[in-house]
């Protein structure tokens, strides 16, 4: 006895009863001759990463089931490709792992992916079956149960979010820090030639300092300017 | 003129140290990656949609490869892309 599971995308183009019949052909597939459907999770419509037969969303289904063997897989990939109003399938065995998490993300112990890639409700063609309604009950009990249960596997839907907030916010200041520290550090380093700069070069900065009393307006305030202007002039 | 001892603070002194790195996995006892979960996965890949390496990553051995089986997944299934641009 092995779990498994079948993600596939269904057409989107297609009418909801087709849909909703497309999917029902392979509910009906996985609950014969020794299967079992444990579970079958209508993601939605969703926006695709990439086009797929020039189409750019499609309609999630995920069905997970056990079977005793698995010679129903053969037959059931088979049936996918033939079919076209699948866009894409993919068939796993889930390992007890897997089991566990899909349970505790049906009983609302793991929080459900937010921002991107949510579905498209507006354009929801099924929106009354019962999965949906199952959906809906146990969405309010989600916070009950991570409010009461101080257990270790209520815990981990936090801790699973916890890096990926931390993660990119201790990066960024590391990365942008040197980047930001050095023309603090290089500062004083400037201004020390601007202040010297006679010193050093004394034929050409000497020219721009005679001529600003009598012809240009420029203030010699900014130390940026006379090098500037010496750049200029050398040019 | 800024001296020496004015310069001591305008950089970071911790900036040097280097944080160890650590495998979330084992850290918070997540042994399932789901391949579904986009939101999740997009903390493994760059901009690009490549997966990062785990001299970035930190992950152990072990769940780097569970991650890449499962980034490698969910790009079967247009969850993410192979190839993009921008991608955060």
């Amino acid at each position: 006895m092995r779990n498994y599971e079948v993600t596939f995308i269904v057409d989107p183009v297609l009418s909801s009863d087709e849909i909703k019949a497309t999917a029902q052909t392979y509910v009906d597939m996985l609950n014969s001759n020794g299967n079992k459907l444990i579970h079958a999770d209508e993601m939605g419509l969703r926006q695709l990463a990439y086009p797929i037969k020039k189409r750019s969303s499609g309609i999630y289904y995920c069905l997970e089931f056990t079977s005793e063997n698995g010679l129903v897989i053969a037959g059931l990939e088979l049936a996918l490709k033939r079919d076209e109003r699948i866009m894409r399938f993919l068939s796993v065995s889930l390992d007890k792992h897997g089991v566990k998490y899909n349970e505790d993300k049906r009983s609302g112990k793991i929080g459900q992916s937010k921002k991107r890639f949510r579905p498209i409700t507006t354009l929801e063609p099924v929106s009354a079956t019962p999965q949906a309604a199952v959906a809906e009950s146990s969405a309010p009990k989600a916070p009950a149960v991570e409010a009461t249960a101080v257990e270790a596997p209520a815990n981990e839907a936090p801790a699973n979010e916890a890096p990926a907030k931390e993660a990119p916010a201790k990066e960024a200041p590391a990365v942008e820090a040197p980047a930001m520290e050095t023309p603090a550090v290089e500062a004083p380093a400037m201004e020390a030639p601007a202040v010297e700069a006679p010193t050093m070069e004394t034929p050409t900065v000497e020219a721009p300092v005679a001529e600003a009393p009598v012809g240009k307006d420029e203030p010699i305030a900014t130390p940026a300017d006379p090098v500037e202007a010496v750049k200029n002039e050398e040019d | 003129m800024a001296s020496k001892d004015d310069i001591k603070f305008l950089s970071n002194p911790n900036i040097g140290q280097q944080q160890k790195k650590y495998c979330r996995f084992k850290k918070f006892g997540i042994k399932y990656i789901d391949y579904k979960d986009a939101d999740f996965l997009l903390q493994f890949i760059n901009e690009q949609g490549k997966i990062l390496p785990r001299r970035l990553t930190g992950n152990s051995l072990k769940y780097q490869r569970k991650m890449a089986h499962a980034i490698k997944r969910s790009r079967h299934l247009a969850i993410l892309p192979y190839v993009a641009d921008l991608l955060k």
